[in-house]
């Protein structure tokens, strides 16, 4: 251990601003694009289950709308 | 012939399972180094004998630095081989690498500034070796903003592809311009073949924080490529296939 004690860790032989500067700087962007990669995966799978599933509501809509007609020209003839 | 262990991984599947199955262990492994690492340069490593405990902005800026040139590396020849085999898997990986380089890139000169500032007497100089950096600061900024330019991908990882290659004369400019020109920045201390000009004590702290940067750039990566493939291959049945099962899974 190189510093006796706590305030002495801090102060960094009077660099402390500096050096605490640097490794929050360092930690915060490594945080950031963590965040921000994690988040963009799951946005992306968000976004497919998102489209299947407006498929899938376009494809049985579509399918009642040929029920009915067909329906329709039955009734008609 | 002898590359065709290869084959397998230009399939956008299983490279994204081959991601995936290494990426927990690279996430386990740089939280490890980087734990045992910071604590060693904040803590028991020794204070320089000039620089007092500003050395010990070392342990992040040189690992910062080395490996904001190596993902460049990594990413200029994914783009090369982009542009030459057409392959679309290399196009991702170079995609998923330039963000990551550039907040590496990011770290690197603001970490140098900090250090620049009690040690030289200014944060910023207008020298070979800052702004050789700075360009490439520049240069991975306009990679991703030319990935995210075009909705044809195809189209965005040859004009990105085209960039980061041109950019790859940057490199053994950062690389020697301690020595080709006068600078305050002091020359190689790490990377110094033969008699190495660090001691035992501070050598091993730095190589544990290198190491735990390298896991952690990996696993980013892979995380990256990951979504990349994803983006590029959303129409296909075994990525719509992939998501429900995962839906389904997780809504249980």
């Amino acid at each position: 251990m190189q510093f006796d004690s706590i305030s002495a860790f801090i102060d960094m032989g009077g660099y402390g601003f500096y050096v605490w500067l640097s490794y929050g700087v360092s930690i915060f962007s490594l945080a950031l694009l963590i965040f921000t990669s994690i988040s963009s995966h799951k946005k992306i799978k968000l976004q497919i289950t998102q489209r299947i599933k407006r498929e899938e509501k376009l494809r049985q809509a579509a399918k009642l709308q040929q029920a009915q007609t067909s329906n329709d020209n039955s009734h008609n003839i | 012939m002898m590359w065709k262990w290869l084959h397998p991984y230009a399939n956008p599947e299983t490279s994204y399972h081959f991601a995936g199955k290494i990426l927990p262990w690279c996430a386990r492994l740089a939280f490890a180094f980087l734990t045992i690492g910071i604590t060693w340069a904040l803590l028991f490593a020794p204070a320089d004998y000039q620089q007092g405990d500003t050395f010990r902005i070392f342990y992040i800026h040189v690992p910062a630095a080395m490996l904001s040139m190596g993902i460049y590396l990594g990413m200029a020849i994914a783009a090369l081989s982009g542009l030459v085999w057409q392959l679309k898997l290399a196009d991702a990986s170079a995609a998923a690498m330039a963000p990551i380089g550039a907040t590496f890139t990011f770290i690197a000169l603001i970490t140098g500034s900090a250090w620049g500032k009690p040690m030289w007497g200014t944060w910023w100089i207008w020298d070979a070796r800052l702004t050789s950096e700075l360009i490439l600061l520049f240069l991975y900024l306009g990679v991703m903003a030319l990935h995210n330019a075009f909705d044809d991908k195809a189209l965005a990882g040859k004009a990105a592809g085209i960039l980061a290659l041109v950019g790859v004369i940057n490199l053994p400019i950062i690389k020697y311009s301690v020595e080709w020109w006068n600078t305050l920045h002091q020359g190689a201390t790490v990377s110094k073949l033969g008699q190495p000009s660090m001691t035992a004590d501070m050598f091993w702290p730095f190589l544990v924080c290198f190491i735990g940067f390298a896991f952690l750039v990996t696993a980013l990566i892979c995380l990256r490529f990951r979504t990349e493939i994803l983006n590029r291959n959303s129409m296909r049945p075994w990525v719509r296939e992939l998501v429900t099962t995962e839906v389904k899974t997780h809504a249980v």
